[in-house]
């Protein structure tokens, strides 16, 4: 390591950022050390996104990125340029409901709400991958995402209820 | 916590990537999947002067086969490994292995040179690169050096890389036509850590076993081959009595250390427990494999 006055401290200068996010060109300005999260949440006003952990254990903050479940808190946001994001935000159609949040709603999937979009974005990843899962195998996949109400048991039924929606034709289920 | 500041770079080619280590001397960090670095970065437990991001050097990432040989990119995601037919038709110990990488949101992003540079003993990716005696090709000043498993890991979190190169290939062998494989890990919950971990490989001829492959993970500063249980087992053959016989050996080859998640003598346990499963598991599909 050289002393710390070799170089001049790291400037900590906004850059541009442009994004896709939930089918809207969004763009805004930010220091590289923000992370994406972050900017979703304070400079898209995006607040849907939760920050639990900040390092990628809880998975609050699982945001699809280029159709792929993954932490928010553990991207930049300038690494997020060009990139599609889709937030728990971008999951209604035309003020209804995605048929994921309603098995949610009807299976009490969610109590405080705090790991809700967490477990929204991971579990619709985890049905696009594997459209038929096995209760093993929905238990498994939402270990991505820790809920401290540990309301576990609603949540995977919900899941499961969602998945023959998701498959049928003409569902929407993305 | 929120990362310190640091320079950010995001080169497009290695090249580029290469003068920037040599700009910063040292003080630079490459930023691969970022699913270790950043944790670190947001805890400040890493205060790098500069990020060097090779996220946008679309060369760094695919998968090949090549003459037996299974090439892949550093940047490859785990995630595309984990869904690649070349890899479950050619490889499918690496398709194994990854389901154990962390989450599927995880793997979205972790990249497989990101985890062999990281250098965690207990990550998947390493126990496999030493078991099946990979080897990961570096990218330096001087030009390229093939670097293989043995003389990569050092210790806890270390390689032997120097700060101005670039880990840029990971090279594995295909399995044999006749081959069956197994990973076996053992963790407190899905997507943690290893305690242990067991990749393991057969190749059969008959009865015999020509060729077997056995590393541990978790069970010290390193991935550990388990080169005299792979001795019984050529010799042996896989019967139940030489697994057993390889199991056991298996758990006096390892010195684990105790720590929170278990002690050395619980490691050991398990090493030989879980090496008995993955044996049985591996020359259970080599034999499948020889009938049809």
């Amino acid at each position: 390591m050289r002393p710390e006055h070799a170089r001049p401290a790291p400037t900590d200068n906004p850059v541009a950022v442009r994004l896709t996010v939930n089918g809207v060109p969004r763009e805004g300005r930010c220091p590289p050390r923000k992370l994406l999260v972050d900017f979703l949440r304070e400079d898209l006003t995006l607040t849907g996104t939760h920050v639990g952990c900040e390092h990628g254990i809880c998975g609050a903050c699982t945001v699809l990125v280029n159709g792929e479940a993954a932490r928010a808190c553990l991207m930049l946001a300038v690494q997020a340029e060009g990139a599609e994001i889709v937030t728990v935000e971008g999951l209604m159609r035309d003020g209804q409901l995605h048929p994921l949040q309603e098995a949610f709603r009807e299976h009490h999937g969610l109590q405080c709400g705090f790991c809700t979009p967490g477990m929204l974005m991971t579990a619709l990843d985890l049905l696009r991958v594997n459209p038929e899962p096995t209760e093993a195998q929905v238990r498994e996949g939402l270990s991505a995402v820790l809920c401290r109400c540990t309301g576990y048991h609603g949540i995977v039924k919900a899941v499961q209820a969602a998945a023959p929606v998701l498959r049928a034709p003409g569902s929407g289920g993305s | 916590m929120k990362p310190p500041k640091f320079d950010y770079h995001a080169p497009a080619s290695v090249d580029e990537a290469l003068a920037l280590l040599a700009r910063y001397g040292g003080d630079a960090k490459l930023l691969a999947g970022g699913q270790s670095l950043m944790p670190l970065l947001n805890f400040r437990l890493s205060r790098p002067a500069a990020l060097v991001d090779l996220n946008r050097i679309a060369s760094l990432a695919g998968i090949r086969e090549e003459n037996g040989r299974i090439r892949l990119g550093a940047m490859t995601r785990q995630r595309a490994i984990e869904f690649s037919p070349v890899v479950a038709r050619r490889l499918p110990l690496l398709t194994e292995a990854t389901r154990w990488v962390g989450h599927l949101p995880i793997r979205s992003r972790g990249t497989i040179g990101g985890s062999i540079a990281h250098a965690d003993p207990s990550a998947e990716y390493p126990t496999v690169l030493t078991a099946l005696r990979g080897e990961v090709v570096a990218r330096g000043p001087k030009g390229e050096r093939v670097v293989s498993a043995p003389d990569l890991f050092e210790t806890y979190l270390t390689t032997t890389l120097a700060a101005d190169e670039i880990l840029v290939e990971v090279r594995l062998p295909a399995l044999d036509a006749k081959a069956g494989w197994a990973f076996e890990e053992f963790a407190r919950r899905h997507g943690d850590f290893a305690i242990v971990g067991i990749a393991a490989m057969v190749a059969t001829q008959g009865e015999r076993c020509t060729a077997a492959r056995l590393a541990a993970g978790g069970v010290g500063p390193i991935p550990v081959r388990l080169a005299d249980a792979e001795a019984i087992l050529e010799r042996d053959g896989l019967g139940d009595a030489a697994i057993e016989a390889a199991a056991r050996r298996a758990a006096e080859l390892v010195a684990p250390d105790s720590d929170i998640h278990g002690s050395a003598d619980y490691r050991r346990n398990l090493t030989r427990v879980l090496t008995g499963r993955a044996l049985k598991r591996a020359r259970d599909r080599a034999n499948a494999t020889t009938r049809t």
